[in-house]
């Protein structure tokens, strides 16, 4: 990559009112203003969403892939942190 | 010449198909970045752009077809460039300069939002459809070109300059824009007098251009007549292959 190439941008979608941003992908733009033009020409073409967040995929700190284990396998055998217990009631959609 | 019809409605016809001309053809030209543009996510949105006068091109034509039983694809792929509507500066070539492209798209636009706000409350209900559904698009293609020509005429020495230089290119075709238009003056109420255009959207581009750093052009107007049919031959190339696969299939769809 030379320093004349434009800089990534991770982007996040709001599919409609009461969900949370998603993560849709990422892309290249000069600067934010135009990253989030760009975002909706390129992920927003047929109304996935009603907002856009971009953000400078290098100031994105991300677990690594080493840590995996440490990270994530002891979650594995502890049942009583997950809220099995209680139904959910019908019609709702996004708890 | 071309006249669709005869009499008011013919007019309208006339009216829409120059309206209609002038997305086609521009259309056809950011059709011709797409590949090409600085980055893929350009590619996408001079694509999108040219896809939304496409859209407002079908309507219009269709329309002005309507009165006397020709297509959109007959008025789009069957009639010679003498034949053709649309103003000069939509089918001046871009010469691959992207900057070029930001000038054009940037008086266009502007000049397209003022018309398509005041065509939305036009007596004419199929012109004030269009008019309404486009005057949200083109809003985005000025935005659009707005941004650009900020960054590139305050952006770099070069960019500075051939932002400069594509302004300089496009501004003799601005004149014609707002000409008086032999049609108007008969469908008060219908057709949008393209001299009341001219403040606003100058106004617009002069302020983007200030802010870009950039000098509103000092040169002479080219001579217009695009609306009579006098046309450039970068308008018979630009046909020659668009219109390439309809005229030597006749009847062919893709």
């Amino acid at each position: 990559m030379t320093t004349r190439d434009w800089p990534l941008w991770e982007v996040f979608v709001r599919a409609r009112r009461g969900l949370s941003h998603s993560h849709v992908g990422s892309l290249h733009a000069p600067d934010a203003e135009m990253a989030v033009r760009n975002a909706r020409d390129v992920f927003t073409r047929r109304e996935e969403g009603v907002s856009i967040w971009v953000v400078p995929a290098a100031a994105i700190s991300a677990s690594s892939p080493d840590e995996k284990d440490a990270f994530f396998d002891p979650a594995a055998d502890k049942v009583y942190r997950h809220p099995t217990f209680y139904s959910v009631p019908a019609g709702v959609e996004h708890l | 010449m071309n006249t669709p019809g005869q009499g008011r409605a013919g007019d309208v016809a006339t009216y829409a198909l120059g309206l209609g001309d002038d997305a086609l053809v521009l259309a056809q030209r950011m059709g011709e970045w797409i590949a090409s543009a600085p980055e893929l996510e350009e590619d996408v949105a001079l694509g999108n752009i040219g896809l939304d006068l496409l859209g407002q091109a079908r309507a219009l034509l269709t329309y002005a077809g309507s009165a006397d039983g020709r297509t959109e694809d007959d008025l789009a792929y069957l009639r010679g460039a003498d034949e053709f509507c649309n103003v000069l500066l939509v089918e001046r070539p871009d010469d691959g300069d992207f900057a070029h492209c930001v000038a054009r798209l940037l008086v266009f636009s502007a000049y397209q939002a003022e018309l398509y706000a005041r065509l939305a409350s036009s007596g004419d209900e199929t012109l004030s459809a269009v008019a309404a559904k486009a005057v949200k698009e083109v809003a985005y293609h000025r935005d659009h070109a707005t941004q650009w020509a900020l960054r590139l005429g305050d952006g770099t020495e070069e960019s500075h300059r051939r932002m400069q230089a594509g302004l300089d290119a496009v501004w003799p075709y601005v004149d014609e824009l707002f000409a008086a238009d032999e049609l108007e003056p008969g469908l008060p109420g219908v057709a949008v007098d393209p001299a009341e255009l001219r403040e606003p959207t100058v106004a617009y581009v002069s302020g983007v251009v200030g802010r870009a750093t950039l000098a509103v052009p000092d040169v002479p107007a080219a001579p217009g007549g695009g609306r009579a049919g006098r046309h450039t031959d970068a308008l018979v190339s630009m046909l020659a292959e668009m219109q390439g696969l309809a005229r030597a299939m006749p009847g062919v769809t893709w």
